[in-house]
């Protein structure tokens, strides 16, 4: 539980939110038909049933970045296709698939820009461009973000969500772990704080190493975060799953999490941290 | 110096309480070589590449329970030639598949043959000092060519119970922790680490998850990226994802032959991007997890050649062949000083991955 004496006004609220289009949407939790409008006023938050709805990076970093605002860094960096990889479908088509669809060229965006009046950097992941899956350029903008954060003496905060490590490159995307590992071990070393925050869903390699190696780890409410996806894990032990099993809740009971965060709060919360740990007294 | 043939560990292991006794056992139950040969692979036909390496061993096998006799001895000989030509040519071909099985082989050595093999003196450490001790992960303290070392590795069971015992080598964040804890030790008192690296992967199950599996692999990474004391990694079977690399950022990283290491097994992948699990060999193929696969996308550094045959064919020779690389690659970066060592593995695995960049945009 967190606390502040005095109740600061809330923040901007969400304004330019793109996804989902239409001016009625369905909770994809309790089916109440919502009007978008409200919704994106809301964080995106069922004003039904709390239930947190995906965001985009975009919408993620204009919500923590102060007035919506911030710029965005290492966008040239494009994935390649080092294995030639083909399933049904072709790597690089699927990355051209992902780039038209979801109109942003990865899985994750970093900003920079202030928070709270704190300059800081912000990595969004996008789970809308491949299950947010962790190749080499998501492991290239992690580890630049880190170094960048070292180098300019800036807290780092990465909003995690992903399916994990991209299969179509191969061991290149399992290294991904050691390299963001490396260099969120230097950032440690210099006491600049990081922040991890988890939202729905952060399971496998990414959970396995930059989301699990926060300062602080955060998560939005019923998030679901593990290592091992439920359906793999079902299949190994051959019985259905505990309730609530690997959602934030879960997690904070079992001592992986410091605190489960509201979106409408999450914003002044991590300034608030930042704040008491590392600002100057 | 050659190395030790393997053998039981030697008697200053202290006398282990009769739960773990095995961990001493391991390595003596190992059937003789040439018995252990003629086990197939794989039953049907995923194991028919090696039926002709078998019926050789077969057919060995009969001479030498026949009498004494010149005439026998001359097929005998003759046979194991043909056995050596005929092992050569059908390992110097294996298929990313195929390769797969030779890594999971049920005779192939496992970490704690080669500590009996290569360590004059061992002392097995256990515990995470938190919840519990996963006899899936081995650590300890040993003498390596008259040198002191810490090692860690993954261990999979011989025998059904021991496999059970060892949940088949896929560890639980104990077990990591506990790798870590002994990796802390070596750093402390100035000794280089030794990981071998052999599962199919981290366990998953609910108390693993419970206890944080993902957390136990991050901090690994992290802190064998920080370590000063030199890391030598050797992949000696399966590098099954992250439940491998949680052991496996070194200054060197080795890898058999045959072994494999990859983000996702075979099976898992064909799963999720062929919705069937049964195309696994075009899983195996596409995701380049063979060892010379890795040695071209920069992962690890030297392929140690494998007997013909197999490690499981002659688990000595395999040995001394691990033997022999680690040295060399421990004189190697032993010659630096503990930050040269930190800054080079950091630039090691920063070079990992590829991308392009496009300039102004
Ligand atoms: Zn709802």
């Amino acid at each position: 539980m967190w606390f502040r004496k005095d109740r600061a006004p809330k923040e901007p609220r969400e304004k330019r939110s793109k996804v989902p289009e239409g001016l009625w949407v369905k909770c994809e939790s309790c089916r109440e038909i919502l009007y978008n409008k409200e919704l994106a006023r809301n964080f995106k938050i069922c004003t039904k049933c709390g239930y947190h709805f995906r965001l985009s990076a975009p919408e993620r970093l204009r919500m923590l970045f102060d007035d919506e605002k911030y710029v965005e860094l290492e966008v040239g960096l494009r994935s390649v296709d080092p294995l030639r990889f083909r399933d049904s479908k072709r790597y690089r088509d699927r990355l051209k698939n992902a780039e038209e669809n979801v109109g942003t060229s990865e899985a994750i965006r970093i900003g920079t820009g202030t928070m709270g009046g704190i300059p800081v950097l912000i990595g969004a992941m996008e789970f809308f461009f491949l299950g947010g899956s962790m190749g080499s350029v998501v492991g290239e903008k992690v580890t630049r973000a880190a170094e960048r954060a070292l180098v300019e003496s800036k807290p780092l905060i990465i909003v995690s969500t992903s399916g994990g490590a991209r299969m179509q490159e191969g061991i290149l995307s399992l290294m991904q772990m050691a390299k963001i590992s490396a260099a969120l071990s230097r950032l440690a070393e210099a006491r600049i704080p990081y922040i991890s925050v988890m939202t729905d869903p952060t399971t496998g390699g990414v959970t396995a190493s930059y989301a699990m190696l926060g300062d602080v780890n955060v998560a939005e409410p019923n998030a679901l975060i593990g290592f091992a996806g439920p359906r793999v894990i079902e299949q190994t032990i051959r019985q259905t799953l505990p309730e609530g099993f690997q959602r934030s809740e879960f997690l904070l009971e079992h001592g992986m999490l410091d605190f489960v965060v509201d979106r409408t709060e999450m914003k002044e919360t991590l300034v608030r941290c930042l704040e008491l740990l590392w600002r100057a007294a | 110096m050659r190395v030790q043939a393997a053998g039981p560990v030697p008697a200053t292991i202290p006398e282990p309480a009769p739960a773990d006794s095995s961990s001493r056992e391991d390595t003596r139950r190992r059937p003789k070589a040439d018995r252990v040969a003629t086990i197939p692979l794989v039953n049907g036909e995923d194991g028919q590449f090696e039926e002709p390496i078998l019926r050789l061993r077969r057919r060995i096998e009969e001479l030498e329970a026949l009498p004494e006799d010149a005439g026998h001895r001359k097929e005998i000989e003759r046979t194991r030639e043909k056995l050596e030509r005929v092992s050569r040519e059908i390992y110097a071909s294996l298929t990313p598949w195929q390769k797969t099985l030779v890594a999971r082989h049920p005779a192939r050595p496992y970490t704690l043959d080669y500590i009996g093999a290569l360590m004059t003196e061992f002392v097995e450490l256990h515990g995470d000092r938190t919840f519990a001790d996963d006899p899936a992960v081995v650590a300890g303290v040993g003498r390596f060519r008259g040198r002191p070392v810490a090692v860690v590795g993954h261990q999979k069971g011989r025998d059904t119970k021991e496999k059970v015992r060892r949940n088949f080598g896929m560890p639980r964040p104990e077990g990591f922790r506990k790798a870590l804890r002994v990796m802390r030790l070596a750093e402390k008192f100035d000794r280089p680490i030794l990981s071998f690296v052999d599962t199919a992967g981290a366990y998953p199950g609910i108390d693993a998850e419970e206890r944080g599996q993902a957390e136990a692999i991050a901090v690994n990474l992290r802190a064998m990226s920080a370590f000063r004391v030199p890391i030598v990694v050797t992949v000696t079977g399966e590098g099954g994802s992250g439940g491998a690399l949680a052991l496996g950022l070194g200054d060197r990283v080795l890898m058999l032959e045959h072994a494999i290491y990859s983000v996702i097994s075979p099976e898992g992948c064909a799963a999720i991007l062929w919705k069937d699990a049964a195309r696994k060999k075009e899983a195996a193929e596409a995701l380049r997890l063979t060892a010379g696969d890795l040695k071209e996308l920069g992962i690890i550094d030297e392929i140690i050649p494998e007997p013909p045959g197999g490690a499981h064919a002659d688990p000595e020779g395999a040995a001394a062949a691990v033997a022999e690389a680690i040295e060399r690659h421990l004189k190697d970066t032993s010659d630096l000083t503990g930050e040269e060592r930190r800054e080079r593995r950091y630039r090691k695995f920063r070079a990992m991955g590829r991308h392009e960049e496009q300039p102004n945009e």
